[in-house]
């Protein structure tokens, strides 16, 4: 086994370690207490910005900052939202955290809203997770009892009440403002930013959206420092005074075909080989990886010759994926066709776009159509051209889009395609000898949907 | 002043102007295509059309730096400096891709379609599009249901952009239309058991920038191209919304809104909408009758009726005979000009009273700003103050019956040009008078030289009693100025011709007044504002949103 001890991953398996007591035992709500009697709110902002804790959720955004876009002196409310809509596929580590260690979530909450003033927080859990949700509500229960909920907790005059909302199951909720609307009570069509939550979220009030294990970092960051925080991970580059660096202990959720798949804790900036060979037991069944997705599907593809890319928020993106995401990693083995992947990564797209803007609306569908006549043997060397050229288009970072569900789908296809375009070729014109080269349009399948 | 540079072009707006980049950039002549922005509704910017390039120019250094990526036109303020590019390669690229997407799914059955002509998707697709498609072809299907009693929704034909979602929710505070289902598979719907009905339904299929909504008043009937358009009024109530009445072949086909942000904004209701059936009723009055002692009911020519009318006042007012002349609130300014000045040539103690004035219910407001009026007429305000350049007491229709029915007059002139209530077939609706209201001109009846003259579009009972039975004109049929309830005065042209055998009230009255030519409603309308102070604003032509009286009224006063 490696060398680094578990810290957001301690408890599980143990026995009880949902509970409340399994949760004191271990030190748990000691530092929020702390926290609470001793340090102002400012000064609990600063902690979570001098350890460098950037968000879990996908985008690697610091939490501190992010707090920190609250308007002073507001008159409140504002709202604290934990995003618990983990729908990213290969992603499951906020699952881990909700069903066996969900005071650990709780506490980061609880430690946030009082960072951030909030005196209602609500945690949007997505549809799927019936157990994480009975674990949740009872923990929610037990700080209830405990006196370490409701009105002036501990003495003090900071009240918070916490509110588990169960979504209906799409993907676009865990989009912020998606999740925003959603909360409201309204289809989950992402907002326009600016002004972004922090000025206008829930209800037209300043919010914040963190996700679970963020949550989980802030509990350990209170109980251990931010010293210790620091000590683990990527420090900034020197060089580079915009980057944060990648500090912290982080949950990869490791699957696909490897041998023990699951969800591992390990510092930041471990390679993609390391967690495959070191943690996950190396490929399955002897074989060879081909590529691996990075941190859920819509960060991208890297291949097998660029698994000593180092899982951190930096490093991903030097071999063109889109980032660390959630660092959900999905081992493809090398009997798998490239094609099947991208056409399930499509589909997945095509199912879960909102729908609120034309160019993801419209070109997930297309794209999807086209994967589907491809694998129905009637690809064209044209497609591979207009699935890039879709892909280069969609997106926030052309513009083309509110949100960034265009750009999670565009990744995908640009990284299979760049990184794979032989084996397209190959299969296109093995599978349609007749008709690769045209290039007019040609009939439609008759196609049952996504759906 | 803020300067905005739209393509090099430098100009400058308001200071306490809040526009977006397309409004902006229309002052500067370039146009922003965009589907899913509407003044009148919430910024989505969801259908990404209005995609363009944005920066700003520092006003110190001179510099521009532009925002790396494309942004919604819509939804970015045009600021002092805002550097505004509409035409580069990126920008047309993102258009004709755009375009490209929004004709994937869509059945392109422009030949069946009713928008086709007037359709953004068309237009747009012409202008930014990409000649040849590059996604694959589809079999052509149709997916066509019923929104509510007035709409139709054409499914596939759908871009999503929801003008029509805010509309009912913003607007019309109905909400009934929801976004169902998600990406590609989305639609327009409404909710199980709760049809598309409020009374601002129609305002929908203006909104909808494709062929998505249909009206079905308006379904197939008509080509929108050979359709001629002419800004008007809308006589249905007091509101004097702006519309546009499109008709060809003095058929009226369909009444839009024409947008007049002092009165209507972009919106009408769906009673003004469907309120011009009255105009080609069969059951309408087109030919003029006149009923003697010796003879019941003869056609007249209408040249016969300029001189035998005024001989039969004259007539019936001499000796101590008296005129009573209603005049209909739904006669415009310078006809009801004319029609006193006439009365009172004939009769220079002629009484003068303001015409029935019809209503129903109480006014209704909407989250949108927009009101219905309770009161039916589009001009008492006008007549009101036509009458009181002559009797500043401004008798109402009340004094007048209480006049005829204790015989005090003998002769009556009672305009009427009332449609039928509710936008209903005449046949199927009572007439605006009623029969004992009728039995209140027993009197006049009965004198010898007792003379009747009643002017409507519809028989009435009391057109049963008139010895000059004329037909009307209908609101699109006159020509003149009408003042809404809030003094709000705007003049309009007819839009189509009265039928044959019908004179509108401007011309037989130009004729009894003796001018020469054409009926002009300008040279009444400037002769008004010469003698009332009320009308003064009147004197120039109007600008075409129409103008405020009150403030001409405070400025003399």
């Amino acid at each position: 086994m490696p060398p680094f001890e578990p810290v957001l991953l301690e408890a599980i398996g143990t026995p009880e370690s949902h509970t409340l007591a399994s949760y004191r035992s271990r030190g748990g709500y000691a530092p929020f207490e702390k926290l609470l009697a001793e340090k102002q709110p400012t000064e609990v902002i600063e902690l979570v910005k001098s350890a460098g804790l950037r968000g879990r959720g996908g985008a690697g955004f610091p939490t501190g900052v992010k707090w920190g876009f609250l308007p002073k002196d507001h008159p409140g409310p504002i709202y604290l939202c934990v995003n618990a809509d983990e729908s990213e596929p290969g992603t499951f580590n906020n699952r881990i955290l909700m069903e066996d260690d969900p005071h650990q979530v709780i506490e980061g909450t609880m430690i946030s809203s009082y960072a951030t003033r909030a005196t209602t927080a609500y945690i949007y859990l997505r549809y799927e997770y019936p157990q994480a949700w009975d674990r949740l509500q009872a923990a929610i229960d037990e700080a209830y009892a405990a006196g370490l909920l409701g009105k002036n907790i501990k003495g003090s005059d900071f009240s918070l009440d916490i509110y588990l909302h169960r979504g209906a199951a799409a993907y676009i909720c865990g989009e912020e403002t998606g999740l925003i609307e959603s909360i409201e009570g309204k289809r989950a069509w992402p907002r326009i930013k600016p002004p972004f939550p922090a000025i206008e979220g829930v209800f037209r009030k300043p919010t914040v959206v963190n996700n679970v294990e963020t949550m989980a970092c802030v509990s350990q960051i209170a109980r251990r420092g931010p010293e210790w925080f620091r000590s683990i991970g990527v420090p900034a580059d020197p060089e580079n005074p915009r980057d944060p660096g990648s500090y912290g202990p982080k949950l990869y959720c490791l699957s696909g075909h490897v041998e023990k798949p699951g969800c591992y804790e390990a510092p930041l900036g471990i390679t993609l080989r390391q967690l495959v060979d070191e943690y996950g037991g190396g490929v399955w069944k002897g074989r060879k990886a081909k590529a691996a997705i990075p941190g859920g599907i819509s960060m991208g593809l890297m291949t097998e010759a660029e698994f000593d890319t180092p899982l951190d928020f930096k490093g991903p993106g030097t071999v063109g994926c889109m980032g660390l995401g959630t660092a959900a990693v999905v081992v493809i083995d090398e009997t798998v066709s490239i094609v099947d992947f991208l056409h399930n990564s499509c589909r997945f797209f095509a199912h879960e776009s909102c729908g609120q803007c034309t160019p993801c609306r419209e070109g997930t569908s297309w794209n999807l159509r086209i994967l589907e006549r491809i694998r129905a043997g009637k690809g064209r060397l044209k497609d591979l051209e207009i699935l890039l050229e879709n892909g280069n288009a969609m997106g926030m970072m052309p513009g083309s889009t509110i949100c960034g569900l265009a750009d999670g789908a565009a990744w995908p296809i640009k990284n299979a395609i760049n990184k794979f375009r032989d084996e397209f070729e190959d299969y296109i014109k093995r599978t349609n000898p007749e008709g690769w080269m045209v290039t007019d349009p040609v009939p439609a399948l008759q196609i049952v949907g996504a759906h | 002043m803020p300067t905005v540079i739209v393509d090099g072009r430098e100009i400058e707006i308001g200071a306490d102007e809040r526009l977006n980049c397309i409004e902006a950039a229309r002052r500067a002549g370039a146009e922003i295509p965009h589907y899913c922005w509407h003044p009148g509704l919430s910024v989505v910017a969801s259908c990404r059309m209005c995609l363009v390039e944005v920066g700003t120019r520092d006003a110190e250094t001179g510099q521009t730096s532009m925002i790396p990526k494309l942004v919604p036109a819509c939804q970015t303020p045009a600021k002092d400096g805002t550097v505004i590019v509409t035409e580069s390669e990126k920008v047309k690229d993102s258009r004709a891709r755009v375009e490209e997407a929004l004709l994937i799914d869509h059945p392109i059955d422009c030949p069946i379609c009713d928008k086709a002509g007037e359709c953004l998707l068309q237009d747009y697709h012409f202008e930014h599009g990409q000649p040849e498609r590059r996604a694959d072809i589809h079999a052509f299907t149709s997916k066509k249901r019923d929104m509510g009693p007035t709409v139709t929704l054409f499914a596939d034909r759908c871009i999503m952009c929801t003008r029509c979602v805010r509309f009912t929710r913003e607007v019309a505070g109905t909400g009934e239309l929801m976004v169902n289902a998600r990406g590609s598979k989305e639609e327009i719907d409404v909710f199980p058991g709760y049809p598309l009905e409020n009374k601002l339904s129609g305002n929908v299929v203006d909104l909808c920038p494709v062929g998505a909504l249909g009206d079905k008043d308006f379904l197939y009937q008509q080509r929108v191209w050979f359709l001629k358009r002419e800004a008007g009024v809308c006589g249905g109530c007091s509101a004097g919304c702006s519309i546009q009445t499109e008709h060809t072949q003095d058929t009226v086909y369909r009444l839009k809104p024409r947008e007049n942000l002092h009165v209507n904004k972009w919106w009408i209701c769906d009673e003004g909408r469907y309120g011009w059936h009255h105009l080609h009723d069969p059951s309408r009055l087109v030919e003029a009758k006149r009923r003697t002692a010796s003879s019941d009911a003869d056609s007249v020519e209408w040249a016969d009726i300029v001189t035998g009318l005024k001989a039969d006042l004259t007539t019936s007012v001499s000796g101590d005979g008296r005129l009573a002349v209603a005049v209909s609130p739904m006669l415009t300014v310078e006809e009801a000009w004319m029609l006193c000045s006439v009365a009172r040539e004939i009769d220079p103690q002629a009484l003068l009273a303001v015409g029935y004035v019809p209503t129903q219910g109480e006014d209704e407001s909407f989250p949108g700003g927009f009101t219905i009026r309770g009161e039916k007429c589009p001009n008492r305000v006008g007549v009101e103050h036509v009458i009181a350049a002559f009797d500043p007491s401004v008798p109402r229709w009340e004094s007048l019956l209480e006049v005829v029915e204790r015989g005090e007059c003998t002769a009556a002139w009672i305009t009427a040009a009332y449609p039928p209530a509710g936008g209903r077939p005449a046949t199927e609706v009572g007439s605006w008078i009623d029969e004992a209201t009728a039995a209140r001109f027993a009197k006049l009846r009965e004198q010898s030289a007792g003379c009747l003259i009643v002017q409507d579009m519809f028989d009435s009972p009391l057109a049963s009693q008139a010895n000059w039975l004329l037909p009307s004109a209908g609101f699109a049929e006159r020509s003149g100025t009408w003042i809404n309830h809030g003094q709000w005065a705007q003049s309009f042209e007819r839009a189509i011709r009265a039928p044959s055998g019908v004179w509108p009230e401007g011309r037989l009255l130009w004729n009894m007044l003796e001018r020469r030519g054409l009926y002009d409603p300008n040279v009444i309308r400037r002769e008004a504002a010469a003698a009332s102070p009320a009308l003064a604003a009147l004197a120039e032509d109007l600008p075409s949103v129409g103008l405020d009286l009150r403030l001409q009224q405070l400025a003399t006063s």
